[in-house]
């Protein structure tokens, strides 16, 4: 039973085996020699200016990541509107459900609003 | 059409929809009503959830009902975890008050996490699909990374995080594809279907795809209750977060994770019992030989601590491998005993320490015996507890561990379990020994003591002694809770 | 009035209780007083019990008193309560009484020391415990007491813990007492799990259900935690080192009560045991090798109380020789005994301590037969009672062991034989305790000789009424060859140890039972049997008197004729001696095969893990990325790295053990 998997061995061993030969032989073969210019950073053939690693503003993250959330959350409503004709006799139920999720939504938004994360200075 | 609406029934959630319910009140008033330094009543209010949660509890309790498309059961098992989940996230507040304000983490935030974090858990132990579980393992999960790097300021608490986030993260992958492949192989992600699926076709018994699935499913749990070698994070972790969170985590999260890994070796995947006894034998004797042996080295009390949650979770895993009804049975029974000694431990910890001075070395201990006798004599309980020493509920709780795994022929997990036990003795002693027989080699003064964690002190000395003086409730009710799991 | 048998460990309880609490803001008086009430009305209340108990017929002299239903579910059901018949009554006794006698004579001793009113509470919270171990009606609640007065043991013997080495002996004994406990406790699982019950009556009543291979594991495991407790080869290590707790407390828990419960569980299983003669006759063997390994060591030691520590592990051996050819009788008699005679020797050594300012070297005393008369003429009955001179009571406990030793269908004439020589080197080295303590001249500084003093009457009359003891106690137990029907205690015993099995009952009530068939006029062959195992006995006996005398004769020429003697002797057997004198050097083996090795093995995992390993990958990042090895090492980046990295390893090796199992099997 296990012959289906056994291509699958085969083929790790190839995978495995080719990039290992080609480090080592690029390894064996290959001539190394370091100046200043090759290990300095690559920055789109430009030299670079000033510390490469520099702190970008938090408030960056904060809003990319609440946007995100939001967005994400909002795309589930496109679902719940196409099936909800489908659902007759169960209409006010369904809309609560979907009210208790906007409210909860809505308090997220509220304490994110209440904790400053969206002021921007 | 052909969709059909699910069996709706909030009875069966009503603890979970509580405790959310609060968490978010908790959470509005920690915006809407900062006071600083004066945040004591957001826990206030927790308490008030978790007791109402817990109060919905008891009309659930002996049915064994499925709602949500089998998603989710309420039955004594899934109950049973909700208790001890609700208890711990009781004391665990009631450390938090007063501790919190010490290291500036009072926020309503912090509150609002325990309760998701408790909410997460339930679901795991109620959960009867995978996916139920895995949210539940998920929204309890990062609760706790945030829990854990609460305090800003902190180097340690920073690293705990994120290590604990990290490493969390690389466990979680190995879960989700575990599930994947045996959804993969059965077709479906509820749990008893799973199991009536292998039935039906034996020759699923011998799938490599499912096989696979299994043993990733061994490491994302084996990484959530802290097995060796899934256990590296544990000390780094549990010594970098707060003490109170750190409490948390060795109980709640260590039992939540043990209510999914049960579920789902027993529920789905029982038939496949010949071929994981064996690993779990394994990691059973290395986990308690090595948080054992690796304790007795510890200077710190939080990592030693630490070191023994996961010679405990080796403890837990022998009844595991046992896997009988009374194992079964003992693993309820000594996670809600570990609860009750380990939060008890962690508040005398709290307790010692002052603003800007922890006193987390076990050095610090010396002469606290005599300083402070009642809370002296509450440490050398827990600690003997620990150890297994009768009539704590600590030694029953191995006593029916041990017997189970006697009962069910494993002779020799037994005698390496009960000589772990020997081993661990002299770590937990030495915590003894230093608080009553070391002269202290400096004052420790100007101690206050929070009137919760107080509380909190006398629930758990209440609980351990119960536990060991009277077990016969809480034994037949944990056999109870587990009938139809097996 | 037998249901009132909860009052014998509430009294102490209550002790203990009130001591704990309040015993640092009440007068020191008042401390002792309740400390020593306590103990009194328990054993008053056990005198009481007594006499209820022996007014029943024998065959009735049962109670069992429920506290509480401890476990009911399913096939499992056990309750947790007292039970009061011949047995247990007779260690309740022998527990309260000396421990009574003890407490009063602690008052004297511990006056005037800081921790007074703590060293009350322990010592009331041992009593507790230790009557919870002997008066338990099931396995679990004698557990209880087992490990309740480990601890206090613990407490006790690290209670001048600003001494280092006190607090070590304490661990020590903590700690091999856990290695005791952890064959006990899987012989209780072994029980549990396969008799379903834990109660006494119940696990006796369906032993024999048992298969011979099961009931032999269950004795040696019990055996293990009984040597454990009880201080025999190879786990009597702490002992001694136990010494470093005040007298009172070597002489109530280290002599007299708790390191005796060993052989009181193996007399309370003796169903067990005599279903498993292989069990039984490691019993006798490990009893009897003990008994003159210590006694060996005995010989030269120098310290007062170490002498007497080893002689007590040599005792012990004697009991459980008794116990281990199935002379259950025979060997609580000699318990009993033991508690009376060794615990009146161990309070007559504090008391010479006290005399001498603290000293405890034997070669620093001397002459302190006229200085302290009474301790001196209380001592003397003890020590004749240990060397087992005839009319004393530890003659007729040991003599009625030897003889089992030999006559039993356990026994065999070599266990009696090595028993015979062990007591030939009990008496020397009594003796030798003796003559250099109180005889010829005193060797002390002239500062101590200033202040050698008689104790105070509350040490001298506990001693005096133990002494009293020492001397007739051993008359409730008088052999057969004096006169049929005065082994009072044999008779007494044997609804517990001798009721059980046709085995059992040959031997508890043996020379008893025998001797009466043939009096009462039986068969001819009987009779001339009964008088040929008398005549036999009667031999033995006198061997071992004479064998005791010449040990006495010997201690005398070495150290009142001729004090250079033992000098010129030593020099002879030099290895010989620095063996013994060096306890065959268990402790530094022990110390480096057990102890060491874990403690490295812990640091070794420790510092292999977090130190090499993590630190390794740090610094192996480190050269990588030097410009960044500064930050990555404050935030410890390497660390999760080789955390994932062993996740892996485990991952692999759990996921190819599935999958070559799913392949091959």
């Amino acid at each position: 039973m296990l012959y289906g998997y056994f291509a699958i061995l085969v083929y790790i061993l190839i995978a495995l085996g080719f990039a290992g030969f080609v480090i080592l032989a690029s390894h064996v073969v290959g001539q190394r020699k370091s100046t200043a210019t090759k290990l300095s950073p690559y920055e789109c053939g430009m030299p670079t200016i000033g510390p490469t690693l520099r702190r970008l503003p938090i408030r960056y993250y904060i809003i990319a990541m609440l946007f995100l959330v939001f967005d994400i959350e909002i795309v589930f409503i496109y679902p719940w509107a196409v099936i909800y004709r489908s659902f007759k006799g169960f209409g006010f139920f369904i809309l609560g459900e979907m009210l208790v999720f906007v409210g909860i939504l809505i308090i997220a938004y509220i304490y994110v609003w209440r904790k400053g994360a969206l002021e921007w200075e | 059409m052909g969709i059909t609406v699910p069996q709706i029934n909030f009875s069966i959630i009503a603890p979970e929809l509580i405790i959310s319910a609060f968490a978010l009140v908790v959470l509005l008033l920690g915006v809407f009503f900062p006071r600083t330094g004066k945040n004591d009543y957001l826990g206030y209010v927790s308490l008030v959830g978790i007791v109402v949660a817990f109060l919905y509890t008891f009309p659930i309790m002996g049915k064994s009902q499925y709602a949500f498309n089998n998603m989710i059961v309420a039955d004594g098992f899934g109950v049973f975890f909700k208790v001890i989940f609700l208890i711990i996230a009781f004391l665990t507040v009631l450390i938090s008050i007063g501790y919190a304000r010490r290291v500036d983490i009072d926020f309503g935030e912090y509150y609002a996490l325990i309760m998701f974090a408790t909410l997460g858990m339930m679901l795991m132990a109620a959960g009867t699909s995978l996916i139920t579980i895995f949210l539940g393992l998920e929204t309890m999960s990062i609760a706790i990374y945030v829990l854990a790097g609460l305090m800003r300021g902190d180097r340690k608490s920073i690293e705990s995080a994120l290590k604990y986030f990290l490493l969390g993260a690389f466990a979680t992958g190995f879960l989700l594809y575990g599930m994947a492949l045996i959804y993969g192989s059965t077709g479906t992600i509820i749990l008893e279907e799973i199991a009536a699926y292998i039935k039906s076709k034996p020759e699923l018994l011998r799938s490599p795809m499912i096989i696979m699935g299994i043993a990733l499913l061994t490491i994302g749990f084996g990484f959530k209750v802290a097995t060796v070698p899934f256990h590296m994070w544990t000390p780094d972790v549990y010594e970098g977060a707060p003490t109170s969170i750190t409490a948390f985590m060795a109980t709640g999260v260590k039992a939540a994770g043990f209510a999914g890994f049960i579920r789902v070796f027993f529920s789905a995947l029982g038939a496949f019992q010949p071929d994981w006894i064996a690993i779990m034998w394994l990691l059973a004797v290395a986990t308690m030989t090595v948080g054992n042996v690796v304790a007795i080295a510890q200077t710190n009390i939080k990592r030693m601590l630490a070191y023994s949650s996961i010679a405990h979770a080796g403890y837990i895993l022998v009844a595991f491998v046992a896997g009988n009804e009374l194992g079964t049975a003992s693993i309820l029974f000594y996670l809600l005993v570990y609860a009750f000694m380990n939060i008890g431990a962690f508040t005398v910890v709290i307790l010692l320490g002052k603003r800007g001075e922890e006193n987390v070395l076990i050095s610090d201990y010396a002469g606290i015996g005599f300083k402070y006798p009642l809370l002296g004599a509450s440490m050398t309980i827990f600690m003997l507890s620990m150890a297994g020493i009768p009539p704590l509920g600590g030694f029953m709780g191995k006593f029916y561990i041990f017997s189970a795994a006697v009962k069910a022929e494993y002779y020799w997990l037994a005698v390496i379990g009960v000589l772990n036990s020997a081993i661990s003795v002299y770590y937990y002693l030495r915590v003894t020994v230093f608080m009553y027989f070391r002269e202290p080699e400096r004052e420790i003064t100007g101690l206050t003591f929070s009137p919760a964690s107080v509380v909190a002190v006398i629930i758990s000395v209440w609980g351990v002694l119960y536990m060991g003086i009277f077990p016969s409730d809480i034994l037949a009710l944990a056999q109870r809770s587990i009938t139809g799991l097996l | 009035m037998l249901d009132y048998v909860w009052l014998v460990p509430l009294f102490p309880a209550v002790g203990f209780i009130i001591n704990g609490l309040i015993g640092k803001r009440i007068d020191r008086r008042l401390v002792g007083w309740i400390g020593c009430s306590a103990i009194g009305l328990s054993f008053f209340f056990s005198i009481l019990l007594f006499f209820e108990l022996i007014q029943l017929p024998p065959a009735s002299r049962h109670h069992e008193f429920e506290i509480f239903e401890w476990v009911v579910s399913g096939d499992f059901r056990t309750v947790i309560g007292y039970q009061v018949d011949p047995l247990s009554i007779l260690m309740a006794l022998v527990v309260s009484g000396v421990s009574f006698f003890i407490h009063i004579y602690s008052i004297g001793y511990m006056h005037g020391d800081p921790g007074y009113p703590r060293y009350f509470t322990y010592l009331n919270l041992f009593v507790f415990m230790m009557l919870n171990l002997v008066l338990a009606n099931n396995f679990l609640l004698m557990f209880v007491g087992w490990e309740g007065v480990g601890l206090c043991s613990y407490l006790l013997i690290g209670f001048w813990f600003e001494r280092d080495s006190a607090s070590n002996a304490g661990k020590k004994a903590f700690v091999v007492n856990r290695v005791g406990d952890f064959g006990f406790l899987l012989g209780i699982f072994l029980i549990f799990t396969n008799l379903g019950t834990l109660d006494f009556t119940e696990v006796f009543h369906k032993a024999p259900s048992l298969d011979v291979t099961l009931a032999t594991t269950i004795a040696i495991l019990l055996f293990i935690g009984a040597a454990g407790k009880s201080a025999q080869l190879p786990l009597y290590v702490w002992l001694p080192d136990a010494m470093e707790g005040p007298t009172p407390v070597s002489s109530l828990i280290h002599a007299a009560t708790m390191v005796t419960a060993g052989v009181y569980m193996i007399a309370r299983c003796n169903v067990l045991y005599s279903m498993a003669p292989i069990a039984l006759t490691i019993v006798a063997v490990i009893g009897v090798a003990t008994a003159i390994y210590a006694a060996s060591i005995g010989l030269t030691q120098n310290d007062i109380k170490r002498v007497l520590a080893y002689s007590t592990i040599s005792q012990l051996g004697y009991m459980f020789l008794g116990v281990g050819v199935g002379a259950y009788g025979a060997g609580m008699f000699h318990l009993m005994t033991h508690a009376f005679f060794k615990g009146l020797l161990f309070l007559g050594a504090g008391s010479v301590m006290h005399a001498m300012s603290g000293e405890l070297d034997m070669r620093k005393m001397g002459g302190l037969r006229r200085k302290i008369p009474i301790t001196f003429w209380t001592f003397v009955p003890a020590t004749l009672a240990i060397a087992g001179i005839p009319g004393f009571s530890g003659f007729f406990s040991k003599d009625e062991i030897l003889w089992q030793a030999y006559s039993s269908s356990h026994g065999h004439f070599l266990l009696w034989a090595v028993g015979v020589i062990a007591a030939g080197m009990t008496s020397f080295y009594m003796f030798r305790l003796l003559f250099m303590t109180f005889f010829g001249q005193c060797r002390a500084p002239e500062e101590v000789k200033k202040h050698i003093h008689e104790s105070p009457k509350v040490m001298t009359v506990p001693l005096g009424v133990l002494s009293v003891l020492s001397i007739i106690g051993g008359y409730v137990g008088i052999p057969h060859i004096f006169g049929g029907g005065f082994n009072k205690i044999g008779e007494f015993l044997a609804p517990v140890v001798g009721g059980h099995g046709e085995v059992a009952k040959g031997h508890a009530v043996f020379s008893f039972e025998k001797v009466a068939h043939a009096a009462e006029g039986g068969g001819a062959t009987a009779t001339a049997h009964g008088l040929q195992s008398a005549s036999m006995e009667m031999i033995l006996m006198a061997i071992s008197v004479i064998v005791a005398l010449i040990g006495i004769l010997m201690a005398y020429v070495f150290y009142i004729k001729r004090p250079n003697l033992p000098g010129i002797v030593a020099e002879k057997g030099k290895t010989l001696y620095t063996v013994l004198i060096n306890k065959y050097f268990v402790d530094e083996i022990y110390e480096f095969c057990f102890v060491d090795s874990l403690k490295s093995l812990g640091i070794a995992l420790w510092k292999g893990f977090d130190d090499l390993v993590i630190d390794g990958a740090v610094n192996g990042v480190g050269h990588l990325t030097v410009g960044l090895s500064g930050v990555l090492r404050k935030i410890q980046t390497g660390f999760v790295q080789s955390y994932a990295f062993f996740m892996i390893i485990g991952g692999v090796i759990v996921v190819g053990y599935y999958m070559i199992r799913a392949i091959f099997y």
